[in-house]
């Protein structure tokens, strides 16, 4: 029998008054994949997500996930859910430990607290009070916290904001192993190589609207990542897409100046659909 | 969790679920509690200090009231008065504080993605409070008793009393507390809307103030809620039974102190549940 996904959304739309903040989207995560949802600030990626884990109403569709409505969820579904919310910064007279030894008794199916804290690279901070600690040792705390209770769906929002680029790295080696202990991740941020690092599929969303949806190294389509030959002879700048780079660097006469072969990036291609929304919006 | 042995099979939420966890936030409330240093002096020893200052002011002053053999000293009078304060400051003021502030830094969102039931969350601040207000109205009895020489009731009845009347205004508090916290939109707005709340209904209720010194209309106000009566009831329980003479009528009215906080728990309770949420959800 072939498994329900872990995650639906389907038409998930939210407004405020006039204001569509997250307008159609529709994707799927199957069990055990990790999905990236991927755009700039404001596009829309927490609202989608909060309604993923019932935290709001859609306007629209229809949310499932672990097969319930997040609406008319009960415990049971939320000891099998993760949530490492947008960073709000944490308060508290509590040390690591003793919050995280807290919420693993609330979730029946618990890591094991020192290993959890271990895992985050908190270690040296276990008996220290959370509210002392840095910005980005806060946000480990965060993530410790959505990882506790061994959750079968894991939601990250904005996971990494804030880290210097070695925190990240430790962080996404985290979040493979967690991945790879069988857990469904939805990710959202604003960093491509985030999204290249820890996803196996992203949605591209920008302006509340989903824009691409694949495998992250085909994202856009097979069209937008065909390489670009450009240079510049006497009558000017010149390009061709091609699939033959090679032959049409062969066909060329003389020696033309500035002669570049471009595979688009991931990064290209996210520029390209972001940059098409905005100038939409321009003319808008 | 990485390479370690495959994960054992799921367990679903186990029965006896709220009251482990209820068990388990009234720990994690108290190890807050006592590290915060303004809980500590504003909820906590306040009223032991208030009532050391009055009594050392007043202390030389007249009886309020001498009769038939019996006197009310002014720092007898403010034994009840401080006593009904701590709970008052504990429930009201602190718990209203406490969830206030939690609601508004994330505190209770982050809660809200776990399985913690809202009825564990409450018992552990009931317990909280539970706890801090028998700690802090021993300590009070024992300075009253110790340091100002003040002779407590030795009648069980009046004993009997006290119990009855400290859990219910305990329950009463507790419950306006949660509704109070609702105010409050911002971390920083908490103690500024909830303080001059409570500051406002204890100078009308007879605790800083002398009950018989205020105006009668001011008294009809102050009888209106809850906190006037769990004053009256406690001063029955620890004043000679002269004091009655500055009572409203001339009379204890203890069904009046049941009558009054019953109807305020109901209702608080009532108010606390339809409108407490995890969070705004919008």
């Amino acid at each position: 029998m072939q498994h329900a996904p872990a995650v639906v959304a389907d038409g998930l739309t939210k407004r405020y008054g006039a204001r569509t903040v997250v307008d159609d989207v529709s994707f799927e995560i199957a069990e055990g994949e990790a999905f990236a949802l991927l755009g700039p600030n404001g596009a829309g990626k927490s609202t989608t997500v909060e309604m993923l884990e019932g935290f709001r109403v859609p306007t629209s569709g229809t949310a499932r996930v672990l097969g319930a409505d997040p609406q008319r969820a009960d415990r049971d579904w939320r000891s099998r859910i993760g949530v490492v919310l947008q960073p709000t910064g944490q308060a508290g007279a509590l040390t690591v430990r003793e919050m995280l030894t807290h919420l693993a008794r609330v979730f029946p199916n618990a890591r094991d607290v020192d290993e959890t804290i271990e895992a985050v690279g908190l270690a040296e901070h276990a008996s220290r009070r959370i509210g002392s600690r840095s910005g980005g040792q806060q946000r480990r705390v965060d993530v410790a916290l959505g990882i506790i209770g061994r959750p079968e769906v894991l939601f990250l929002d904005e996971p990494t904001t804030g880290f210097d680029p070695q925190a990240r790295r430790a962080f996404w080696q985290l979040i493979r192993d967690v991945a790879a202990d069988g857990t469904t991740i939805l990710l959202t941020t604003h960093y491509l190589e985030e999204a290249e690092q820890l996803a196996h599929r992203a949605g591209i969303i920008a302006d509340g609207r989903l824009l691409a949806l694949d495998e992250v190294d085909r994202i856009g389509g097979a069209e937008s990542r065909t390489p670009v030959v450009r240079w510049t002879d006497a009558s000017g700048r010149h390009e061709v897409r091609t699939r033959e780079p090679a032959s049409v660097v062969r066909s060329l006469p003389g020696e033309p100046t500035d002669l570049e072969v471009i595979r688009p990036s991931l990064e290209d291609v996210y520029l390209s659909l972001i940059g098409a929304v905005e100038a939409e919006e321009a003319a808008a | 969790m990485t390479a370690t042995a495959p994960a054992p099979p799921r367990r679903g939420i186990r029965p006896g679920h709220v009251l482990r966890c209820a068990a388990d936030r009234v720990r994690i409330e108290l190890l807050q509690y006592f590290r915060r240093s303004d809980a500590l002096v504003f909820t906590f020893l306040f009223p032991v200090l208030l009532f050391a200052i009055f009594a050392s002011a007043f202390g030389a002053l007249p009886p309020m009231i001498e009769l038939e053999g019996q006197q009310v000293t002014q720092p007898q009078y403010y034994l009840p008065a401080m006593l009904a304060a701590g709970v008052f400051l504990s429930g009201v003021q602190n718990l209203g504080i406490e969830i206030a502030v939690e609601r508004n830094d994330g505190t209770l969102q982050r809660l809200a993605a776990t399985p913690l039931p809202v009825l564990s969350y409450f018992l552990g601040k009931l317990g909280q409070l539970l706890v801090t207000s028998l700690a802090q109205a021993g300590l009070l009895l024992a300075v009253a008793v110790g340091v100002f020489g003040i002779e407590l009731p030795t009648e069980p009845e009046r004993w009997l009393t006290l119990a009855w009347v400290f859990f219910a205004a305990l329950i009463c508090f507790a419950v306006l507390g949660v509704v109070i916290a609702q105010i409050p939109r911002t971390v920083n707005s908490a103690s500024a809307v909830v303080i001059p709340l409570a500051l406002l209904l204890q100078f009308i209720s007879g605790i800083y103030l002398a009950f018989p010194a205020l105006p009668e209309w001011l008294q009809t106000i102050a009888n209106l809620f809850p906190l006037a009566w769990v004053g009256h009831g406690m001063r029955y329980a620890l004043l000679p039974d002269i004091g009655r003479y500055m009572e409203v009528g001339e009379a204890w009215n203890l069904p009046m102190v049941a009558l009054v906080l019953g109807i305020w728990a109901v209702v608080g309770t009532v108010v606390a549940a339809v409108t407490f949420r995890w969070i705004r959800r919008s």
